[in-house]
This record gives C-alpha cells, sequence and structure tokens, in this order.
C-alpha cells in the first residue's frame, strides 16, 4: 500500500493469529505464500479490501494474545490483508498501551499504582515487588514474565489491583483483587491467578436498587436466570409497542446520559431516529476508565443479559441493525461473560435478523479497547473502532449526524442503556418521579478509597454526598475525612464542608463541582495526598492522545510544575507556580478540542485552591 | 482528441466520478498532485480499475488490477469493446447522435472475443468482462492515462482504441465522464496550448487544415507562415540523419538522455552545425552545445502563465530574480529576433498574452484580471463575460448535434516492434518513481531517503532462474547496447518483465537499450517495451570490473 522500508516477514504463528481474524489470504497479494499465475494477471484490493480496516484493532488483540508482541513482520503481513498504509497501522499499534511493540516476555502482570489503588497500599506493593521480584520490566527468573506499572485497572473496590495477561496458544488474561506481592510474584512464576473476588454490593437484596437488582443473585452465564428475575420484559414491550413508544417513554421519563456530559437521552434516540441517512449506528460505551470508576464493570460482568436486553432496546428505537459494544482492554472477565450472552441471546432469538419472530433486525458486535483512556470520549471511540488511532474528532458534526463510519450514530453509556428497561416497564412519566426535577432516576455511586465498605452502590439523585458515605459505612476505621474525589480524575476534589452538596446534576454544577462517572473516592489523613496529584498528573500526561497543543503540552507542563512542587523546589515562589499552574490549567480548558484537555487540570486544580497542600495558607 | 488536444474533464470532474481506469499509468508516483484529485474520488466511494503490466503503487490503490501483457492495450480495449457491445451495454443513444463509423467499428472489434483478448492480454477473460461491464454501467467513468499508453510505437492506435470506448458509451461531453491524458509537467499543456507543437499555432489551431486561422496569425505577424506541419522530435532526428537538420535549438529538454536509443542520439547531436541550449540547469545536452542562454525557473522567476492536465490556465509571478547571468526566457527570445533583424516590441507578459487573446479564441476570455479573479480559467474561453463547461465536447450530446461528430476509428492489436527472443527473453519497460523526475535534472540536486540510484527490477522468479540477489550488479543488454546495474527483485513484476527508470542515466543510461520506433502519428518512441537479457557479470567483463572499480556509490541502497 505504502512505501515499505522494512521487509521482515511473519512467523508461522502471526500469521496464524491474523488468519484467525481476517480468514487466509486469497492471493499472493494478500500475503499468501504461494503465487498462482492468475496472482500475477489480476489483483484485488480498494474498497473491498479498504472496508476491512476497522478489523485492524481485532487483529493487533490476536497478535498481542498469541505471540506477546506486534512485531514488524507481523504487522507488515496485517497491513498487506488489510491495504493499510504501515505507518498508519505503526501508528495506530503505538497508540494503545496494551499492545507492545518490542519482544516481551508472555507472561505481564500490569499492577496497578492509581489514585485509588495508591489510597490502599500500591506503594508498598510495589516497593516490596521491587525488592523482591525486581524493577518494572525486568525479566525475572526464566525471562518469561514481566511486571509494568497499571492505570487504573477499574478494581478499585478491591484495590490494590492487577491484571494478568498471559499470551500463548491458549491466551489467558485474569483481574486480580486485593493482591499482594506474593501473589504477583507467584503468577510470574507461572502459577494460575487467584480467583475473582465477589462482587462488592453492599446494598444487594434491597428492593429498592433499579440497576444493581440482579447483580451478584443471577447467575450471569444463565439466560434462565436472567429471565427468571425479569429479563426480556422490556425488550417483548419494546418489540410490541414499536420505536415510537420507546422514544416516546425515554424522551418522558427525562433520562439523562450518565457518561459525564448529561445530555438529555430521548433527544439523543429522537435525533438519529429521525435521521434519513442510513444505516444507524448504536453503540454501547463500555470504555471505562475513569480513574475510581468501576460501576460498569460491575453490572457487566454480574448481569450482562442487561446490557444486550438495553442495547437491542434502543436499537430497535433507533432503527439500528448493528450495535457495538465497546469495551475497555482490562476487563477479561466482562468480555467472557458478554461474549457467552451475546451468544445465548442470539441462539434464542433475541439478537439477529428476526428478534423475537417479529422480522426485526438487530445484532452486537463486541470490540475490545486496548488501554486508551481517551477512547472513552465518543468520537475517538468511533476512531478507534474503525480501526484509526483513538483521536477525538471535531464536533460538529455531531455524533447523531456523523459517528461511527460517518453514519448517524447513538453512543450512550452503561449506566444509561441499562436504565431503560425499567423506564418502559414503569413508564417514562413514573421513572420521572424518582430523583430531582433536573436529574431523574438512580446512580451509581462508585465507592473507593479510605472508606469503610468499598463498592457500588445505587441511591435516587438528591441524595447528599454525605448521606451516600454514609452509605458505605463512612471513613474507614473512623479516621478523619481528608478529602473527597468525586467524579474520578476528570472531577474535582471535594472538602469535609461540602459533604452537604446534593448529587445531581443541577446542584453539582452549582457548586462547582462534578458527579463524572460516580467516583467518590475518599482519602483520609493515612494517604499520601502529593502521591495521588503526581499520579493525576502523570495519568493525563500519559493518556493525552497528543492531537492538539494545548493537552499534548499543556499535560507535560503540569506534571513538572506539580513535580518540582512535590520536590519542594519550586521555581520562585510556590505562588508562582501556582499561577503558572493557573495559565496552563485556562490554556487546556480554553482550547483543547476535547472533555480530556478540558478537564485535564480540574482536579489538580481543586485540590491545590482547596486542601493547602503545599503551605500557601490555603491561597493561590 | 476530437480536435481538441487536452483532457476533457475536470479535476473536479475526476472527484466526483463513479469509475475511474487508470490505464498505462503510475500516477501516483509520476502525477501525485493528480493523483490526489483520484483518491479523493476513491475516498467518496468510486471504483478504480488499473490497467499496467506491473502491479504499481497506484494499482495498489484499485479495486482490481488487471496485469496485461507490454503492448496489449488494443487487444484489451477491443476486447472490452466487443464485450460491451454484446452484452447490449453500449449507450445507443449516444452513438446516434453523436459519433460515426459504429457500425465498421463494431465488425472489427468483433474477432476480439473474452477468450481472445486474454490470450493476446494475458488478462483473464472474466477480469476483463468485469471491466467492460462496470465502465459501461457507469453513470459516471472516467479513461486517465500517460505514457504507457503513448510511449508505443503504436501510441496513437491505444489512443483511439480508449476514445473507442468513451464514444462507445457515451463516457464524454458529460459532467462527471471524460478522456484524460495527464499531463507530465506543469505546463506540458500550455506548451502544446501556445504552439510548441509542430502541426498547431497558438490556440491549438491547425497549420494545413485551418487557412483562415493561419492567414489572422500572418497578418498580425507581418510574416508568412508555411502551410504544412512541421518536424516533430523523431522526425527532426531523422532530418540530421539525412544531413538536412543542421543547427538546433534546445529549450528546456535534455534530449541526450532522455530519449530512446541514447547513443545514436548522442551521435547525431556531435553531427550538428551548430547548437543553442536554453535551459535552467547545465543539462548533458547543454555539454554538447555551442552556445547557452542560461534560463529562469518558470515557477518562481518569471511572469506569465502555466495551464495545467484540466486545461486550467493560471497566472504565475516571479518571486525571486533569476540567479547570475539568467534571464526570462521571454527577454532572451525577444534579444534573439533583434538579433536576426526581427523587432518584437511588447512592452509586458501581459501584452505577449493579450495578442494570444486576440489571436486564439480559447483564450480570448482569460484576460490578467480574470485570471486573477477566478484562480484560472479552463480552456476554451471565448470572452470576457461567459465561461464553458468545465468538459469538452457537450456539444456531441446536442440534438440535432453541432458540428462533426466524434468518429470510431478501428485500429487492431499490434504487439511491440522488438519481440522477444531466445537472446534477449525479457520484456523491459521504463517509468519513473516517486522521488525523481525523468532524467534527473531537476531531481538530482537533491537527496531523498528513497532514492536508491538506478537498479534493474526483476521478479523473484526471473532472479532465482539468472541466480542473482538483490544489490547483485549485473549485465543488461538490448540489441542496441548494453548497461551495469544493480538488481532489486520487485514483487510488483510477474516473471519475464523488467523495469528500469531514466532517472539516472549518468550512472546508468537506460535509454541506450530502449528503442526507437516511432510512431508515425505521434512521433513517440517505444520507451515501454524493450527486449533484453540479463547476464550475471563473469570474470573477464572489463566494463563491468571499471565500473565496480569506480565505485558507483550513488548505487548503493540508502537506508
Amino acid at each position: 500500500m505504502d512505501i515499505v522500508i522494512q521487509n521482515e516477514l511473519p512467523s508461522a504463528a502471526e500469521r496464524e493469529a491474523v488468519d484467525a481474524v481476517l480468514g487466509p489470504p486469497g492471493t499472493s497479494w494478500e500475503g499468501s505464500l504461494q503465487a498462482s499465475e492468475r496472482d500475477r494477471r489480476v489483483a484485488r484490493g480498494g474498497h473491498a479490501a479498504r472496508a476491512r480496516r476497522h478489523l485492524l484493532l481485532p487483529t493487533l488483540h490476536a497478535l498481542q494474545a498469541r505471540v506477546g508482541w506486534i512485531s514488524r513482520g507481523a504487522l507488515n503481513y496485517v497491513c498487506r490483508r488489510l491495504t493499510i498504509p504501515p505507518a498508519e497501522a505503526y501508528g495506530v499499534a503505538s497508540f494503545y498501551a496494551l499492545f507492545s511493540l518490542d519482544p516481551q516476555p508472555p507472561v505481564v502482570a500490569h499492577v496497578c499504582t492509581d489514585v485509588a489503588c495508591i489510597c490502599r497500599g500500591s506503594q508498598q506493593l510495589v516497593a516490596e515487588l521491587e525488592r523482591t521480584v525486581g524493577p518494572e520490566g525486568a525479566h525475572p527468573g526464566n525471562g518469561q514474565a514481566v511486571w509494568h506499572e497499571s492505570p487504573c485497572l477499574g478494581m478499585c473496590e478491591h484495590a490494590p489491583a492487577a491484571m494478568l495477561t498471559v499470551a500463548g496458544e491458549d491466551p489467558r488474561e485474569a483481574s486480580v483483587g486485593n493482591v499482594t506481592a506474593q501473589d504477583i510474584a507467584g503468577m510470574l512464576a507461572g502459577g494460575a491467578p487467584p480467583p475473582a473476588p465477589a462482587p462488592l454490593v453492599p446494598q444487594q437484596g434491597d428492593p429498592s436498587l433499579r440497576l444493581l437488582k440482579r447483580v451478584g443473585v443471577v447467575d450471569p452465564d444463565s439466560i434462565d436466570s436472567y429471565r427468571a428475575h425479569d429479563g426480556w420484559q422490556a425488550l417483548r414491550a419494546a418489540v410490541e409497542m414499536g420505536p415510537d413508544w420507546v422514544l416516546r417513554e425515554v424522551s418522558a421519563s427525562r433520562l439523562m446520559g450518565r457518561g459525564g456530559a448529561a445530555f438529555p437521552t430521548g433527544r439523543k434516540w429522537e435525533a438519529v431516529a429521525r435521521n434519513a441517512k442510513r444505516p444507524h449506528y448504536l453503540i454501547c460505551n463500555a470504555d471505562e476508565s475513569e480513574p475510581g470508576t468501576f460501576k460498569d464493570r460491575v453490572i457487566l460482568e454480574n448481569d450482562p443479559f442487561f446490557i444486550v436486553e438495553a442495547m437491542a432496546i434502543a436499537g430497535i428505537a433507533t432503527g439500528c441493525e448493528r450495535g457495538y459494544l465497546y469495551l475497555r482492554g482490562e476487563y477479561p472477565l466482562c468480555w467472557d461473560r458478554l461474549v457467552n450472552a451475546i451468544t445465548v441471546a442470539r441462539s434464542r432469538g433475541f439478537l439477529g435478523q428476526d428478534i423475537l419472530g417479529q422480522g426485526i433486525a438487530f445484532d452486537i458486535e463486541l470490540r475490545k479497547g486496548a488501554g486508551a483512556y481517551i477512547c472513552g470520549e465518543e468520537t475517538a471511540l468511533f476512531n478507534s473502532i474503525e480501526g484509526y488511532r483513538g483521536e477525538p474528532r471535531n464536533k460538529p458534526p455531531f455524533p447523531v449526524d456523523e459517528g461511527l463510519f460517518d453514519k448517524p450514530t447513538v453512543i450512550n453509556n452503561v449506566e444509561t442503556l441499562v436504565n431503560v428497561p425499567g423506564i418502559l416497564m414503569e413508564g417514562g412519566l413514573r421513572y420521572a418521579e424518582i430523583g430531582t426535577e433536573g436529574s431523574t432516576g438512580t446512580r451509581l455511586f462508585c465507592l473507593s478509597g479510605r472508606v469503610e465498605r468499598p463498592g457500588i452502590y445505587e441511591a435516587p439523585f438528591g441524595i447528599t454526598l454525605r448521606e451516600v458515605l454514609e452509605l458505605a459505612g463512612g471513613v474507614k476505621d473512623g479516621r478523619p475525612l481528608r478529602t473527597i474525589m468525586l467524579g474520578g480524575a476528570a472531577g474535582r476534589f471535594v472538602t469535609p464542608d461540602e459533604l452537604d452538596v446534593e448529587m445531581s446534576f443541577e446542584a453539582t454544577r452549582r457548586a462547582g463541582v462534578s458527579m463524572g462517572s460516580g467516583v467518590v473516592m475518599v482519602v483520609d489523613d493515612t494517604v499520601d495526598l502529593p502521591a495521588i496529584l503526581m499520579r493525576l498528573a502523570a495519568f493525563f500526561r500519559d493518556e493525552s492522545c497528543g492531537q492538539c497543543v494545548p493537552c499534548r503540552v499543556g499535560t507535560v507542563r503540569q506534571e513538572e510544575a506539580l513535580a518540582r512542587l512535590v520536590d519542594g523546589r519550586p521555581r520562585g515562589s510556590v505562588e508562582q507556580e501556582y499561577a503558572l499552574l493557573g495559565e496552563i490549567t485556562q490554556s487546556m480548558r480554553d482550547a483543547s478540542i476535547c472533555g480530556l484537555g478540558q478537564t485535564a487540570a480540574d482536579a489538580i486544580e481543586s485540590a491545590l485552591r482547596k486542601l493547602d497542600v503545599f503551605e500557601t495558607g490555603g491561597r493561590r | 482528441m476530437f480536435g481538441a488536444g487536452g483532457g476533457t474533464s475536470s479535476y473536479q470532474e475526476i472527484q466526483d466520478t463513479d469509475v475511474i481506469l487508470l490505464w498505462g499509468s503510475n500516477a501516483r508516483e509520476a502525477h501525485p498532485i493528480f493523483f490526489h484529485h483520484l483518491l479523493k474520488a476513491i475516498h467518496d466511494g468510486a471504483r478504480m480499475y488499473a490497467v499496467d503490466p506491473r502491479r504499481t503503487t497506484s494499482a495498489q490503490w484499485a479495486d482490481a488490477w488487471l496485469g496485461l501483457n507490454v503492448g496489449s492495450d488494443v487487444a484489451l480495449a477491443n476486447g472490452m469493446a466487443r464485450e460491451i457491445i454484446h452484452a447490449g451495454l453500449h449507450n445507443r443513444e449516444f452513438i446516434r447522435r453523436g459519433t460515426s463509423g459504429f457500425e465498421a467499428f463494431a465488425a472489427a472489434v468483433e474477432p476480439y472475443t473474452l477468450e481472445r483478448a486474454e490470450a493476446l492480454t494475458g488478462v483473464p477473460a472474466d477480469a476483463i468482462r468485469e471491466v467492460a461491464h462496470t465502465y459501461a454501467r457507469a453513470d459516471r467513468a472516467q479513461i486517465c492515462w500517460t505514457l504507457g499508453i503513448t510511449e508505443h510505437h503504436n501510441a496513437v492506435d491505444n489512443v483511439l482504441a480508449l476514445i473507442n470506448l468513451a464514444l462507445l458509451t457515451g463516457h464524454v461531453g458529460r459532467y462527471g465522464s471524460g478522456l484524460n491524458p495527464l499531463r507530465g509537467q506543469n505546463n506540458v499543456q500550455g506548451g502544446g496550448d501556445m504552439g510548441a507543437i509542430p502541426n498547431r499555432l497558438p490556440g491549438f489551431q491547425d497549420i494545413e487544415t485551418d487557412p483562415e486561422a493561419v492567414s489572422k496569425y500572418e497578418r498580425a505577424w507581418g510574416c508568412t507562415i508555411q502551410r504544412k506541419y512541421g518536424w516533430h522530435m523523431s522526425e527532426m532526428f531523422e532530418a540530421i540523419d539525412r544531413g538536412e537538420l543542421t543547427t538546433m535549438f534546445v529549450l528546456g529538454e535534455n534530449p541526450i538522455q532522455s530519449d530512446a536509443d541514447a547513443h545514436h542520439v548522442r551521435h547525431l547531436f556531435e553531427r550538428l552545425d551548430h547548437l543553442v541550449v536554453q535551459d535552467i540547469f547545465r543539462t548533458a545536452t547543454a555539454e554538447l552545445a555551442d552556445v547557452v542562454l542560461p534560463a529562469s525557473a518558470s515557477w518562481c522567476e518569471a511572469e506569465g502563465t502555466v495551464t495545467n492536465s484540466e486545461r486550467r490556465v493560471q497566472r504565475v509571478r516571479a518571486a525571486l530574480k533569476p540567479p547570475g547571468n539568467a534571464r526570462d526566457d521571454i527577454r532572451i527570445m525577444l534579444d534573439l529576433a533583434k538579433r536576426l533583424g526581427h523587432s518584437w516590441e511588447y512592452g509586458s507578459t501581459e501584452d505577449v498574452w493579450n495578442e494570444l487573446r486576440s489571436l486564439a479564441p480559447n483564450h480570448a476570455g482569460m484576460s490578467y484580471r480574470r485570471l486573477e479573479e477566478l484562480g484560472g480559467i479552463q480552456w476554451p474561453c471565448y470572452s470576457e463575460d461567459t465561461l464553458e463547461p468545465t468538459f469538452l465536447h457537450g456539444r456531441l450530446w446536442k440534438e440535432p448535434r453541432e458540428g462533426p461528430p466524434a468518429v470510431f476509428h478501428a485500429v487492431e492489436d499490434s504487439p511491440p516492434t522488438e519481440a522477444l527472443s531466445d537472446e534477449f527473453p525479457l520484456r523491459l519497460t521504463t517509468g519513473r518513481r516517486l522521488d525523481s523526475f525523468n532524467t534527473g535534472v531537476q531531481s538530482g540536486g537533491y537527496t531523498s531517503p528513497l532514492r536508491r540510484g538506478e537498479e534493474i527490477e526483476l521478479s523473484s522468479a526471473d532472479a532465482d532462474q539468472l541466480g542473482v540477489s538483490n544489490g547483485e550488479r549485473v549485465r543488461v543488454s538490448s540489441a542496441r547496447g548494453s548497461v551495469i546495474a544493480p538488481v532489486r527483485i520487485e514483487p510488483s513484476l510477474r516473471p519475464g518483465l523488467a523495469f528500469m527508470t531514466l532517472h539516472f542515466p549518468d550512472e546508468v543510461e537506460t535509454n541506450v537499450l530502449t528503442i526507437n520506433a516511432t510512431d508515425p502519428k505521434s512521433g513517440t518512441a517505444e520507451f515501454k517495451a524493450t527486449a533484453i537479457r540479463v547476464d550475471r557479470i563473469g570474470d573477464g567483463d572489463d566494463e563491468a570490473e571499471e565500473v565496480a572499480a569506480a565505485g558507483l556509490s550513488a548505487q548503493q541502497p540508502v537506508t
């Protein structure tokens, strides 16, 4: 396709991995080892080949899982198969943290050192690993294993957490909670990972639960268990009553998107349903990567048919025949359970060409991210599915006009979608009575950090932050609260005297805070707060896609200034550093093209302003 | 075509078309700017078929590539035409309104069954059928070609065969459908338009068939113009050979290195009594000159206009003063005229342009002011308050038709002049690479990470058979001479096919090999089809040892 500088060839294993996704090559032009007489005279490519570009990411995953890293020869072969310029494929492969472009041992332990795990001892864990196993990136023993620090793995209620990936013919992946250095050393030595921890839903059994009612109750692999717990009723209603009815009920419910932007779901759905351009696409955004967030994981792991039903309803209502569920790469158990749920649902007629025998077509394709926070941004997610670097697009055009493959697209967060079956069952107007005037329904909260009962909680909008904290039993061991990181890394820190803020879109906006993805990460006086701030700064610097200058440069400058403050070597005075950080914050807010850059300074800015981290008298 | 020497369509129409046949053109490397327009079309969903013996980097963008035998273009086009007629896909309405000679044409292509076309071209019958049907069925379709069509002994027949396809299907004279020869430089079109061809006056007016136009020029210039065509380049070479042509004025050309059968051309130039070369570089041809006139670079040191492949006339302005004694081409001409006893008075380049506008109807409406306002204007432009459609020959669709019909020209397959033989069993074809231009005069002065120097590209099967490997120097010979070049094994070539460029004549004079078998009508040589042999260099090959000793560093791979 393009200038090929390297002529490296794939190994047999690499060929196998690629062919397992793309099918065997038809001609020598596509990489078949035998050239036929016909190949000398005819070659095909063009639109048909490029239309498979979206298979790039799955193919890279296949290589990573089979070989443990992606070689140039393998990349060349993928490029030949999909007619992608090697430079572009390299750009995509190198975009994702979970892909290695350098030789890497097959066994990798990804050890979370993000904020929630810092609150739960990851610093000590890493120190012990360094002592007993060796430094990050070292290959202990026979060179078959390596450990790396990792951004938030979404296992915050079980912190400290790790993820194990084992490449090979029979690749394995597993999330590990409450992990110890001994656990990790054992896995690096070839041992099996400890069993997955049980879900932490302290409210389990509470009849008022709407979104969590089946978590820990149903068998997540059994469609019959799901049906026995009220499953599939809403989908049947949607099929019987038709798309207009669904749209009416969802609009009447005043359901707001839970992904962070709080956009009215009914309006989004209406816009796509009425769009004359075809086809329409539905995307469930399960790229839950906001540090401190794990609510989608809990639902997908423990109630996977719920999202299948919700997506089928959304697809039918908005005229989509294809939905994509984009799951973050660090959720192996979710992946397995969703694969099963989708397969079984299809075999039982809840997905496919003829849903419930009514001639309605809708199906779900699962896609896996590969370690890129930015892909949770909706337009970056489109690019990621399409096989490009996960860089956000300019808006407008908005997804409802030009989304995935430039077609009208409904994209909703997991939590948003799973509200819909309940809305249909009780009626949109009844649903709208729950919560507050501007924020209807219930909200999921991810309690982590120094809290007595970490886990996922569900409460109607309008509950105060203090009440949420009390649901979880307050600060661990009854220690004094220092601060709460509310809303995630892109949220803000709140102080103990702000705990009475009402948890609703309108009240948090007035109070200058954000619920974000429902993160409530509790920090007491035992936590190394500067380390938390440094981790946040490093996180944004690392996760910035680099596309626009304010974010690419601003996140680096923010981290540098913070590092000088942490080292006690401010350039000029602490106040001068604060002023500099203020300018960086403003530039990123004003000029970044997407939410990542616009909010990359929010948490740090709020901590410096409110928490007296660096002894300035609390003023900046 | 049909009396107008230019592509029929605008770049925008290339972008807006549905099907593109890229025939005998590696536009991605040789016409990269045009290729961008083509890529926009592809991006918007247009299908592209590439017809080329090599699977070039352009062909890699195609929905399908048809790897025909070198020089079998007429057979392929005729096979497509027969298939279109037999499938009932020809455009009867257009044929009736705008053409003549269909019946004879249909009869002439009748023997070109798919099976015969496959036998002649090597392209599988089903692929020929597919491209024929796709082209004929398209709502809009373009045929774009370059030197793969015209650098053959039967160049004009090749072009006529493509024109026949457009006439057959009505893919001409409409928005988005057309026939487009791509021009190799920014102003090749302009050179022809301004009369730098042996059969036309400026504005593309015929010297032999348009006496009115000739008188008009005679009145304006106060001189007599001979009413017969001049010589094209190949005819000039023959005239030198006969001793009839003894003085030559070469402007911006490097024929010593760019023309086929280079040894022969050099001998001819050495026989001239007097050679004047006007150029911006001291070319190999300039080295032979009695007088060298250093000229200015037209894109940055000169005032005037250029005309691109879509017939768009655009202003250029001087941004720099020419270095040293280099001068503007017009000033050189005026001084030369004065020395020859003529006083040509022009106050400015705009005066020269306005004179053209007064004489050439195609350009009449293009004042400098208007060219500037509109960012260039496509010809024809007959008056200052009108613009014509962006495509040519819309008249063929009018009823009743305006002007003469477009004529089908039955043409027959004619294999390359030089057949393959046991002595010369490989087919050499030549072309360009992305980072170099023609004889390297303009591109040799800068480095490129892609440039590897000259190579003889071979298929891996041929390389295996010859027992040669990548980078190994081999002797490449044709009936006319031989050169030494390193081997590059190239997957885009099928067995039996070899490829070289003419970018590095100082190191490897590829045109020593090529044949000066010219098309009688166009004067173009058959650069695209030479019979060669490749030999390993053994002991006792003195020249090879000499070359090796000289250490041709430019031919080492640059990585």
